[in-house]
């Protein structure tokens, strides 16, 4: 992929204190599985996203390992229990070394 | 003479070409095994026991493209600092490697639960392990139908 993917994600801004939100993530990545191979026969080596990791306020809160099984444009959703307002940051890991981050603030009232 | 040296060749050439659509068959990546999902799941936790029940698998019964299996696991728990989901790792009985996903979860989720998409290469049961805080496993399981692999294929 020339361009650098960007993850997209969608929660709510706002949540009262104890609620459980639902976070959904997508990323645009081809998950090339390492398992194809091309017209001449060779195989297309594996270049997959292979861990994305969610912290909130910089406490870990939800990671998620991948494999080659993972479908391309990898969506991704988990829970999230508000108790303070803060800032997510969401990685997601490239098998060669890159990372790609995107941050969402979050108000709980 | 001339009529049966020409069958003779054609009975040949049928069989290079059955020869070479075995070959064919034989040279497709090999498909993980129940054996290797138990091998994979060995590795993570020994030969510990695993409990049914408590991990519910939201999959579609027939997929129609394997390329984009949903999936949804949850895991039912208070989620609190004392009694909470660690892990859950799912894996595919079917796919050329066993693993698809590892979830770590926190208390900070509040719920033990998570969707994603996944490749299926055929129609295959679907393995989910839970470990719980306190050190207890839970195992569940689905079959899929796949229609169309999504492997490579």
């Amino acid at each position: 992929m020339s361009t650098k993917p960007i993850g997209k994600v969608r929660l709510q801004s706002q949540a009262k204190a104890g609620e459980i939100i639902e976070v959904k993530t997508l990323i645009a990545h081809e998950m090339e599985s390492g398992q194809r191979k091309d017209a001449s026969g060779q195989v297309i080596p594996r270049k997959i996203i292979n861990r994305f990791t969610a912290a909130f306020n910089g406490k870990p809160v939800f990671e998620a390992e991948w494999y080659p099984s993972v479908s391309s444009n990898p969506y991704q959703s988990f829970f999230f229990k508000a108790v303070e307002s803060g800032e997510f940051a969401f990685t997601w890991k490239d098998d060669d070394g890159s990372e790609y981050v995107t941050k969402s603030k979050l108000t709980v009232a | 003479m001339s009529f049966m040296s020409s069958e003779q060749s054609r009975r040949d050439a049928f069989k290079l070409a059955g020869l070479a659509g075995l070959s064919l068959l034989v040279a497709s990546p090999a498909l993980a095994t129940p054996e290797e999902v138990a091998s994979a799941i060995g590795k993570a936790y020994g030969d510990r026991k695993f409990a049914s029940g408590k991990i519910k698998m939201d999959v579609p019964e027939i997929a129609e493209n394997g390329l984009v299996v949903p999936i949804n696991v949850e895991v039912e728990s208070p989620m609190t600092d004392a009694d909470y989901v660690k892990a859950v790792h799912v894996y595919a009985e079917g796919n050329p490697l066993p693993n698809v996903i590892s979830y770590k979860f926190t208390p900070a989720c509040g719920k033990a639960s998570a969707s994603a998409r996944m490749r299926l290469a055929q129609t295959q049961d679907v393995v989910c392990v839970a470990e719980m805080s306190d050190g207890s496993l839970y195992k569940a399981k689905a079959t899929i139908k796949v229609t169309i692999g999504g492997c490579g294929g």
